[in-house]
């Protein structure tokens, strides 16, 4: 089973390739992902901040 | 007209100026746009001894040989018109083999033959898993190699 | 159906029903498609096990190419047609597109190396694609230049639809020079030269890199929105007697793009 694991790891002698290629992409593409809900929760809670302050006291 | 109709005129103006002007720039440089001369080409160029310039085409069949004891190797490019003599000292990628495409970087010398300092393998944009290849092969429908450059 | 869009409360509200089924359907898609690159396509006959490196490198190349074409044609309604959403649109599709470029640049390198023994050549199609992610860059550093955003988007709208003319060369590089990277295997006459066990999970992580960027652009464009409005909502408060100054925007500026 070990043997496989590695076996298939060793991307027929280019792991050293196409594991960083697969490592990039989740990295940099993840990466706008999570930026970009980061940025969005932190505008939506800003707008409800604000629209609480300017509703009217009861 | 309106405003609107006049920006998408402008608009629309502007960028076929652009394609115009794109289109011509390239003409003119495409000699420099190029990454290899195939050796026709190099030919027709009269490029002479002791130029550096690249030179693509495909390994030509049954022209590989290496000399003994060294890494120096000897094969032929050719683009099904004009084949041309390269020697080489150094490591080969991978994917070199006869009927193959290769570019390779160097000068001819004075006897015609081109020196290479580098040598890059070109694959061709067919994709197959290799039992397919193996049985195309086998029911002679397909022979391994590229096509030469035009 | 885009004038039905057009008024930003009719987007957030179809916006904001439809991104959680994107999302959902991106991450479903993209987990099958990683499983099928990595695992279950088959090894290619000359360049083995490497050429799942071409199950991200294609379709970010794609995503690359239609994210700028998105973003022209925005550019363009915004400058002809001064559609209030059109800025937004592109605005916020290009950081994506630049991703996606980056990992085309990136993948195609780490596949270049052990295929044609080199990192990089200046050969037309790598330069242009190259030109094509200075493109991004120059395009979202234009629109932060400017303290005026109107100026900002107004400037960033022509380099983008200027620089459209890159993608025709980008495609055709190939064909019209010799260059090192290889033609066309999908999208050409004559149909692909992809076997079909190679052909189908190319195209499914297309697919998820579509529905990928499709979800995170509408994310984006709901911030840009949701800043638009408090911004707005900052300097209304500004006007009233009971405002508090250490928290309001100053006019004009906004936050910066990333």
């Amino acid at each position: 089973m070990a043997a496989l694991l590695d076996h298939y790891f060793a991307m027929g002698g280019y792991a050293v390739y196409v594991w960083p290629a697969y490592a990039i992409a989740v990295a940099v593409l993840g990466g706008v992902a999570v930026q970009s809900w980061w940025r969005y929760r932190a505008s939506v809670r800003a707008l409800e901040r604000v629209q609480r302050q300017l509703e009217p006291k009861p | 007209m309106t405003r609107k109709r006049r920006r998408l005129i402008l608009l629309g103006g502007g960028m076929t100026g652009l394609a115009a002007a794109t289109a011509m720039v390239l003409t003119a440089f495409s000699g420099n746009l190029v990454f290899f001369y195939g050796p026709s080409e190099l030919l027709a160029k009269g490029i002479g001894p002791g130029r550096l310039v690249r030179i693509g085409g495909l390994v030509e069949q049954h022209s590989v040989a290496h000399l003994d004891g060294g890494r120096e190797v000897r094969f032929r490019v050719t683009d099904g018109k004009t084949d041309l003599p390269v020697v080489y000292d150094g490591v080969l990628p991978d994917l070199f083999r006869e009927g193959q495409g290769v570019v390779a970087e160097g000068k001819l010398n004075g006897s015609g033959v081109f020196v290479a300092s580098s040598v890059l393998a070109k694959h061709d944009e067919k994709y197959m898993p290799p039992d397919v290849a193996a049985a195309l092969k086998k029911a002679g429908r397909w022979q391994e190699g590229g096509k030469p450059p035009p | 159906m885009i004038s039905r869009l057009a008024n930003p409360a009719q987007f957030m509200r179809v916006s904001g029903a439809v991104l959680p089924f994107l999302a959902g359907l991106a991450a479903v898609v993209l987990a099958v498609g990683l499983v099928w690159a990595l695992v279950l396509a088959p090894p290619d006959y000359q360049q083995g096990e490497s050429v799942r490196i071409m199950f991200i490198h294609v379709p970010a190349a794609w995503m690359a190419l239609s994210v700028y074409l998105l973003m022209a044609v925005a550019s363009a309604v915004a400058l002809v047609w001064r559609h209030p959403l059109a800025d937004v649109a592109a605005q916020a599709a290009a950081p994506i597109g630049a991703a996606f470029t980056f990992v085309c640049l990136a993948t195609g390198s780490l596949w270049g190396r052990p295929m044609w023994g080199t990192w990089w050549v200046w050969d037309a199609r790598l330069t242009s694609v190259l030109v094509l992610f200075f493109l991004y860059l120059g395009y979202i550093a234009l629109v932060n230049a400017f303290d005026d955003a109107s100026r900002g988007a107004r400037a960033g709208a022509l380099l983008a639809v200027v620089g459209v003319i890159n993608l025709p060369i980008i495609k055709f590089s190939v064909d019209w020079w010799n260059t090192l990277h290889q033609p066309a295997s999908v999208f050409r006459l004559g149909g692909p030269t992809i076997y079909i066990s190679m052909l189908l999970p190319l195209l499914a992580m297309a697919l998820g890199f579509a529905l990928l960027f499709a979800a995170l652009w509408l994310v984006r464009m709901r911030t840009a929105l949701n800043e638009r409005k408090l911004r707005a909502l900052r300097l209304h408060r500004m006007a009233e007697p009971r405002s508090r100054p250490a928290d309001a925007a100053p006019p004009g500026a906004r936050p910066a793009v990333h």
